[in-house]
């Protein structure tokens, strides 16, 4: 028996009942378009994490200044004054580190002319635009001259710029007090947008970490490092240097606890990825419900249709067709059913996603081994559900189904 | 047993040119289990036909005419008893091998025609081909050629449902023939025809027998139909009860003609 013509049997049983059949190949659309839909929606947002952390910076490793106590509960790091400068100089010196910044932070009001902006205010040294890729748009970075100075100068993110200077006005070389005390705008930073946390990077100013410590914030200990290990790879030994680095010279006996939380945002993209990655599968398989839905639904009206046609497989047995050519035929129309509706499902799918991602804004992704996947998956249904009512018909006798009426 | 002399009788009378039977049963027992009760369909009933023969098998209902003839057409597997067909003892075949022995050496024809519904006339004698892989431009060929062969000519693409009684069971019988089998079996062809069909219906099968040497076990409840056969075998509870040529065969061409045509319809179908 040639295959195509089974195919075209089938396919001419199934336009037979077309209500019917497109009822029944709705299930697996349903369920085929959903799994579709929900792994395309996390795919997407899974990427664009990894984008954002990417936009983080080079693999970044940061060590902030603070405790984790035994209920993990973040002490802060203002509680902490261990962490130093020489503490950032010496992480630098660890092999698997290419760079590294102090950092301090605080925040005030700052003015130009009558206008006023109340913004965060970071101090660190010229690595960390670096280690944060984020290049200065006009003028100029400061350099480590500024820094050993304490130089009362500032590069202003685009928010800052906005609520300052009017839109006509070049801040670079422009005197703005921060705190009262007069600093000198020598560049703009280029706009980040909002970080993957939500807040916006570009509302901020950046200061030589000397300046911030100083004339700020009247502090001489220094709140975190901003280091960037040599690669990805690197990150996870990097820390573990890290932290016995630390301990060694803060003396930390060893029950006691670190003063100090080491993160990667890596790390953080991993954890987000994970549980993304298992929220999709929760949403794909209960989306895959409705695929096993839709497979009973073949499966019940395959039943219905050997009922139906009990005469046909009579006559068919009559003229010769083996118990396996009436099985072939059955779940050829079974899998022809699901695998049209699985292909109709992955179009259903893709055009879901692409109206989820401009309808809500969200990214979304389909995956190409998705859409294989899902036609072989229906195919499966098809051929798992299609198989009793096969089997059934195949099983029949040739006298009693002839007789039937 | 006089039944038993008269039958080889008639064997030497009917095939004396050919050596091995085409079908021979011997002690052919039937029984259906219904459980409870166990209906004995078929007694023992043994019976050599030779090839080109015409038999008309009669009797009362219930005596297991059609029972006999599934044993026949290899749709059903006897209880009991030997039946060799060519030569070849058919009881001991797999399914497979019986679904084969139906697709190429005997076609079926029933009485309530049996064809695919919402399926075209080409289409429903194509059936046989498609379970012997006869490739689809060849098929379509054969099957056109079988229904010019039964008279329906320019029907090929009518379904069932727009064609009378007589056209679907030549439709049928055209099934039947496209396989070139060399067993015909039929179960009551003509118990759903008026009369003229019938012998409309009987003249095919005369002809086949006689053209092609086609072997034919016909089932029937009138003896006005086994008139046209060769030989009729009567059967009662199971039992052959008596077998034995038919004298004055009636031929159909020459019947037709004779017949009143006052139900005269559209008969494209008939041969000269
Ligand atoms: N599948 C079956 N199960 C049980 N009993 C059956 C079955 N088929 C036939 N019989 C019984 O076997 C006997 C012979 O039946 P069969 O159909 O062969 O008779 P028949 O001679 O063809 O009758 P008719 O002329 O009415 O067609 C009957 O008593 C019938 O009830
Ligand atoms: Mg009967």
């Amino acid at each position: 028996m040639d295959y195509s013509a089974v195919f075209r049997v089938a396919l001419r049983a199934l336009t037979r009942n077309k209500m019917r059949t497109a009822l029944t190949m709705l299930g697996i659309i349903i369920g085929v378009g959903a799994v579709i839909c929900t792994v395309a929606i996390g795919e997407g947002a899974s990427n664009q994490v990894q984008e954002q952390i990417r936009s983080l910076g080079d693999n970044i490793v940061f060590v902030s200044a603070g405790s984790v106590n035994s209920h993990g509960v973040h002490m802060g790091s203002a509680a902490t004054k261990t962490l130093t400068a020489d503490d950032a100089k010496a992480i630098g010196q660890i092999p698997f580190i290419k760079e590294e910044s102090p950092g301090v932070g605080t925040s005030g009001q700052i003015v130009y002319g009558d206008q006023n902006w109340y913004t965060h205010i970071r101090g660190v040294s010229p690595a960390y635009l670096d280690i944060r890729r984020w290049p200065v748009t006009e003028g100029s970075p400061f350099s480590n001259h500024d820094v050993a100075a304490a130089a009362n100068v500032a590069l202003i993110g685009t928010t800052v710029m906005q609520n300052l200077f009017p839109a006509n006005e070049d801040p670079v070389g422009k005197m703005i007090r921060v705190q009262n005390l007069p600093f000198r705008v020598i560049g703009v930073l280029q706009s980040k947008g909002q970080s993957p946390f939500g807040q916006d990077e570009d509302d901020t100013i950046i200061c030589p970490y000397t300046t911030v410590q100083k004339k700020l914030a009247g502090i001489s200990w220094i709140q975190f490092v901003m280091a960037s290990a040599i690669s990805t790879p690197a990150i996870p030994p990097s820390e573990q240097q890290i932290e016995g680095l630390l301990r060694q010279r803060h003396h930390l006996r060893p029950d006691e606890d670190d003063d100090f939380i080491i993160r990667s945002p890596n790390d953080l993209a991993n954890a987000q990825a994970q549980s993304g990655r298992i929220l999709t599968l929760l949403l794909a398989s209960i989306a895959s419900v409705s695929l096993l839905v839709g497979g009973i639904g073949i499966m019940n009206i395959m039943l219905v249709s050997v009922t139906e046609r009990t005469r046909e497989i009579g006559v068919r047995m009559a003229v010769g067709a083996t118990e396996e050519d009436v099985q072939l035929q059955f779940l050829s129309e079974a899998v022809v059913l699901s695998m049209l509706g699985g292909a109709m499902g992955v179009v259903m799918g893709v055009i879901g996603s692409i109206l989820v991602s401009s309808m809500l804004r969200w990214p979304t992704l389909v995956p190409p081994e998705a859409i294989v996947i899902a036609v072989f998956f229906s195919a499966g249904v098809g051929v798992f559900f299609g198989y009793y009512p096969a089997r059934k018909a195949a099983h029949l006798d040739p006298i009693e189904a002839l007789r039937y009426e | 047993m006089a039944e038993k002399l008269a039958q080889s009788d008639l064997v030497m009378e009917s095939g004396p040119e050919a050596g091995t039977p085409m079908i021979r049963v011997e002690n052919l027992h039937k029984t259906y289990d219904l459980g409870e009760v166990q209906v004995h369909a078929l007694r023992g009933v043994s019976l050599t036909v030779y090839s080109g023969e015409f038999v008309a098998i009669m009797g009362a209902s219930g005596s297991g005419k059609s029972t006999f003839m599934n044993l026949l057409g290899c749709l059903d597997r006897p209880t009991r008893g030997r039946y060799l067909l060519e030569g070849q003892d058919v009881s001991e075949l797999t399914k497979v091998e019986l679904a084969k022995i139906r697709n190429r050496r005997i076609g079926f024809v029933f009485q309530g025609f049996n064809l695919l519904p919402r399926t075209s006339a080409v289409e429903n004698v194509e059936l046989p081909l498609i379970y012997s892989s006869v490739p689809h431009l060849e098929r379509v060929e054969r099957a056109k050629a079988s229904l010019r062969s039964v008279g329906l000519e320019g029907r090929e693409d009518h379904h069932p449902a727009q064609l009378s009684g007589g056209q679907q069971q030549r439709v049928a019988i055209a099934r039947a023939l496209v396989n070139n089998p060399s067993i015909v079996v039929a179960d009551e062809p003509t118990g759903n025809l008026d009369s003229r069909t019938s012998v409309e219906i009987m003249e095919i099968f005369q002809r086949l027998n006689e053209e092609k040497g086609i072997t034919i076990l016909l089932v029937t409840h009138e003896s006005d139909i086994a008139r046209f056969a060769k030989r009729v075998v009567l059967f009662r509870d199971g039992k052959i009860r008596r077998d034995s040529l038919v004298e004055g065969r009636v031929d159909a061409a020459q019947a037709l003609i004779s017949l009143p045509g006052i139900d005269e319809d559209e008969d494209d179908g008939e041969e000269s």
